[in-house]
């Protein structure tokens, strides 16, 4: 079992019959990024629709916007709510020190026998306040992707104005690649994080009541 | 100003009726949209009546006029469009519209009397040679279509904020505002209209406009989506008024700024 059973001395005191593995700040800000992302995604397929980067689109069934236009309101609406909580959720989870104590260290080593503990069903998740090495690579990467389609949604919105932002991504239209595969590494770890979620509810449940 | 306002002939009313049913999703949608729109909103408009009334398409209207303050404080006057060499230029540059290349309209160079009005000085209309003799500009620059995709074309013609001086322009009025031969129009801000490299263009890969291009005067803004960009532009007024334009007044984001 881990020491790390809380994130704040004023946690730490709750008379708790389980200690609090997801303080409030990280559920907060994880449910209304899960809304934010799943609304940039949605609208962002109905967008590539429109000028598609690879010889498929998106059913328009599981878009939203309705149409081009629409889908760029709900974009450029939703990207407020995506900016502003993972700003408060960046900067509280590095300030707080939680990124350092749950994220890191990530070794490679661990990686790969996690990795192979996980494949072959002997990853215990009995304390989820501790993560395993797979678990750090994902988060750690799923941020990375967040910071990346951020900016490189920036320099699609505004490659005059943020050129040089654009430019470090190759111009314009190495830009548009760019955000599309941050768009389909955040979705594969989309799909991974809910089918891993539904096998073990209990962690469902702590991010939802914090225990 | 009433005889710019009036029903413009050559817009289809097919497609016009097809462009507004496109602004309606279907009844399913609308309602998931709405429910997602009160969750998403809710959480950053704090304060604001939505709870009362506001639909979701409003919420929306209102983030995208909040987007358009936005990117008007973005925007920087000095700020250049990168500029391309010659072979950079997309081969062939694609014609777009709302209608197939040949019902694109097709203008008179010889009759062709360019309007201006509004808020300026001198209100007289210029012919195709009159404006031909002004100093020229060339730029090869980037066009970025709402829909995605980019093309590098080369043009040439009357940079706007020189045209606005010789006809004594208020340039401390908000907008600019284009007529174009088809019916489009375009409502743009004033310091757009006076950025470097807005250009009244007359020629593409230095040969005349051709009519798929906008002939005989496209309005080019290399700091604005494809569709800010009007083509066979007939009229012009300086304005205090937003007098919105054809993509504008059915949903697009009113700045489109880059």
């Amino acid at each position: 079992m881990s020491t790390e059973t809380a994130d704040s001395p004023m946690i730490a005191r709750l008379p708790a019959e389980r200690a609090v593995i997801h303080p409030r700040w990280v559920r907060i800000t994880h449910w209304i990024n899960a809304v934010a992302m799943v609304v940039m995604i949605a609208s962002g397929w109905r967008i590539y629709n429109a000028s598609p980067l690879f010889p498929f689109v998106f059913p328009d069934s599981i878009t939203i916007g309705g149409w081009l236009a629409g889908a760029l309101d709900w974009h450029f609406a939703a990207m407020w709510l995506l900016v502003v909580n993972g700003l408060v959720y960046i900067g509280l989870g590095i300030a707080g020190g939680r990124f350092r104590r749950k994220l890191l260290p990530l070794r490679p080593g661990e990686v790969i026998a996690d990795a192979r503990a996980a494949l072959t069903g002997r990853l215990s998740h009995v304390d989820l306040s501790v993560y395993n090495a797979v678990q750090k690579l994902l988060y750690l990467g799923v941020i990375l992707a967040g910071v990346v389609i951020v900016l490189s949604g920036l320099a699609i919105w505004k490659p005059i104005q943020l050129q040089e932002l654009t430019a470090l991504f190759g111009g314009y239209e190495a830009a548009r690649y760019v955000h599309f595969f941050a768009m389909v590494t955040i979705v594969g770890f989309l799909v991974l994080h809910v089918v891993m979620a539904l096998l073990v509810p209990r962690s469902l449940r702590a991010m939802i009541t914090g225990r | 100003m009433p005889r710019l306002r009036k029903a413009v002939p050559g817009v289809d009313a097919k497609l016009l009726i097809k462009d507004a049913a496109r602004l309606m999703p279907d009844p399913a949608r609308r309602a998931f949209l709405r429910g997602a729109a009160s969750l998403g909103a809710l959480a950053f408009l704090t304060g604001c009546d939505i709870v009362d009334s506001l639909s979701a398409e409003n919420a929306l209207r209102k983030i995208s006029h909040f987007n358009d303050g936005v990117q008007a404080l973005l925007f920087n006057p000095n700020k250049l469009a990168p500029t391309y060499p010659e072979s950079a230029v997309t081969k062939p540059f694609p014609f777009n519209g709302y209608y197939p290349e040949d019902e694109a309209p097709e203008v008179d160079g010889e009759t062709y009397r360019f309007e201006v009005g509004g808020l300026v000085e001198n209100k007289k209309s210029w012919t195709l040679d009159e404006l031909r003799a002004l100093p020229q500009e060339r730029q090869i620059t980037r066009l970025i279509c709402v829909e995605g995709w980019s093309a590098i074309g080369d043009w040439t013609g009357v940079r706007l904020s020189e045209f606005l001086k010789r006809v004594g322009a208020d340039t401390r009025a908000k907008y600019v505002w284009f007529q174009c031969a088809e019916g489009y129009s375009n409502t743009i801000d004033m310091p757009t209209a006076l950025h470097p490299q807005t250009q009244m263009t007359l020629k593409f890969a230095n040969e005349v406009l051709p009519r798929k291009y906008g002939f005989p005067m496209k309005i080019r803004m290399p700091t604005k989506l494809g569709f800010k960009n009007p083509k066979y532009v007939i009229a012009m007024q300086v304005t205090n008024k937003d007098l919105g334009g054809y993509w504008e007044d059915r949903g697009y984001n009113w700045f489109s700024g880059l």
